[in-house]
């Protein structure tokens, strides 16, 4: 059977502008992995001509990312992506630890209830990037100013005060572009970065992790199961995890000294899954990678009218989920930005707020991704003592469970201290905070994530506010909701309160919020919400 | 606040069943019996406050 990563979903076409010197684009975006498709995506709904180039002609080899967490899945709601995701993906909640040759014990990720997408789905990569490539057909369709350019590889780019121009080489030869702002979305290895000449720097950790991506019929459930030193991987670690198809990941952690090309021959490979699924476990093997990773990130995102989004601007381990749901996260935060910019209604410093609050939320991970990976690989022989000795207590106590790091799974940045943010006065909910991306909640018969973003909106709760406000060409619209219409809205918006009105940004995060309506405060906010004030 | 006076009746009685513990232990065993404990009387402790003052108060520096 052809697997979907071997199928040219975007084949190589001529375009026209390869017939003229130099056509100028509002925006290009460089990489049509998940950030580029994304951002391609976001924009083009928003009706602003967007390019995407890529190298390839197909969606990604091999599953890669596979847990994608509930902030990202309502990003991708979004951009109209987010139902067949999460109706292909393996929802599950439950993780279980194990130490050595015993169960340490077992967790449940379950959220609170009242969301609309679940903590976490399994699903290889491809089938986000072959929904994301559907989704770029079906803006196509509509007449949508967007288009995929396969087998389109930059080998040369200049910044510019007003344009980045570019040098593409394709099949029938070079042509060059012109972008007034060019989105690089274009990987770990980023060649935009590195023909710019930009640094990556931080800490590379030594060690080498065997991916293994198998099919198998099995009887194991949809749980997360981690071990640390299993007697099938003396003194490492070892993951596995459901996805979709009878996919199974399996992550076994290998050490620094190996001979990678040997380690990597499915001889090598197969005797130590058979060690950890069993002998008589029957299963073929997908995808087989050796890597090592490095937790960094770029000084800045944002170098003029270059902006580096995803993995081409920070990296972590994957011990975490961190790395797709960071990037789209990245993209959910710079195309409103983008595009109040390319329409003259906000300077264009509100993309320096791009670089300052992605940095923060790039921070955020690789802190934390450090942490899951000094856990799981001790540096010295007190760090393993100390990991030991929490493994141990965890499996008696209840306290030192919490102290178990096998990764911290993804949860959504709250950008506090950003500019952009109007400081609270209010004791509403702490959760609901400016800077926090807006809680999910039922309503009466829909969600509240469906009818926010694109646009600023006020969600006016027990009290009233003009159907919309006109704020210097941003179009602010009111979304009312009663109190007492979902008792979950009410905890998360509310809390003690009677009333409230709470300013949305565009990518669903809240910009400011009072207990009464005020117009003038209101505007501020806007104003302060677009680099204006 | 890190109570750094004397705060343990039967101070004695105490040190004796700290060096109980790891008598006849490997140097290994010992370790991890110390460890344990850090992590136990940590716990106990809970704030976070004293026990930063803790670890800082460890270091033996000024």
């Amino acid at each position: 059977m052809t697997k979907i990563f071997e199928t040219p979903l975007y084949p190589y076409n001529r375009s026209p502008d390869q017939d003229v010197s130099r056509v100028r684009h509002p925006v290009v975006v460089i990489g049509a992995g998940p950030v580029g498709l994304a951002a391609a995506i976001d924009l083009a709904q928003q009706d602003v001509p967007v390019v995407v180039l890529d190298d390839n002609d197909k969606v990604s080899f091999g599953s890669r990312a596979i847990c994608f967490a509930k902030r990202p899945l309502e990003i991708l709601d979004r951009l109209g992506c987010g139902d067949p995701m999460v109706d292909k993906g393996v929802t599950w909640n439950t993780g279980k630890v194990f130490f050595g040759k015993r169960e340490t014990y077992k967790f449940d990720l379950q959220a609170d209830a009242g969301h609309k997408r679940p903590a976490f789905i399994n699903l290889q990569q491809y089938y986000l990037e072959e929904y994301l490539v559907n989704r770029v057909r079906e803006l196509e369709a509509e007449g949508k100013p967007i288009e995929i350019r396969g087998r389109n590889k930059v080998s040369a780019i200049a910044r510019h005060d007003d344009q980045v121009t570019l040098e593409i080489d394709t099949p029938e030869g070079p042509y060059n572009l012109e972008a007034e702002w060019l989105i690089a979305c274009d990987g770990a290895n980023s060649p935009t970065r590195r023909m710019l000449g930009f640094d990556f720097v931080g800490r590379i950790f030594e060690d080498n992790f065997l991916i293994a991506d198998v099919v198998m019929e099995a009887d194991f459930p949809s749980e997360r199961w981690f071990w640390f030193d299993p007697p099938f991987n003396k003194g490492q670690s070892a993951l596995l995890h459901k996805q979709p198809d009878g996919v199974w990941r399996i992550d076994l952690q290998l050490g620094w000294d190996i001979d990678i090309e040997r380690e990597k021959r499915p001889e090598n490979v197969i005797p130590r899954l058979r060690a950890m699924l069993g002998e008589d476990a029957r299963f073929d093997l997908e995808w087989v990678s050796i890597y090592t990773f490095q937790c960094r990130r770029m000084e800045n995102f944002r170098h003029g009218r270059v902006l580096f989004a995803g993995d081409s601007a920070h990296q972590v381990s994957p011990f975490g989920a961190r790395g797709a749901n960071s990037g789209l996260q990245d993209t959910d935060n710079l195309i409103w930005k983008l595009k109040l910019v390319l329409d003259g209604k906000a300077p264009d410093t509100l993309l320096d707020t791009y670089d300052t609050e992605r940095v923060y939320g790039a921070e955020e991970n690789i802190l934390n991704s450090s942490r899951s990976t000094d856990f799981i690989t001790p540096k010295s022989d007190i760090s393993r003592i100390f990991r030991d000795a929490v493994l141990d207590l965890a499996e008696r106590h209840e306290f030192a469970r919490p102290l178990v790091n096998s990764g911290r799974l993804s949860v959504p940045c709250v950008y506090d201290g950003s500019s952009l943010n109007t400081p609270d006065e209010t004791t509403l909910p702490e959760d609901t905070r400016p800077g926090a991306p807006a809680l999910d909640a039922p309503l009466a018969d829909f969600w509240l994530l469906d009818a926010l973003g694109n646009h600023f909106q006020l969600l006016a709760i027990g009290t009233d506010a003009p159907d919309f406000l006109d704020v210097d060409g941003i179009r602010v619209e009111t979304l009312r909701v009663a109190p007492g219409e979902s008792p979950t809205f009410d905890d998360r918006y509310l809390g003690e309160k009677s009333s409230a009105i709470y300013l949305m940004r565009p990518d669903q995060h809240v910009a400011a919020r009072w207990v009464e309506y005020d117009e003038a405060a209101v505007r501020n906010a806007v104003l302060r919400a677009t680099a204006q004030a | 606040m890190l109570i750094t006076i004397p705060n343990i009746p039967d101070a004695d009685g105490f040190y004796a069943e700290l060096l109980d513990l790891h008598e006849s232990h490997t140097k290994e065993e010992s370790d991890a019996l110390n460890a344990r404990l850090v992590l136990l009387l940590a716990n106990h402790i809970g704030d976070r406050k004293v026990l930063s003052e803790a670890i800082t108060a460890a270091k033996l520096k000024k």
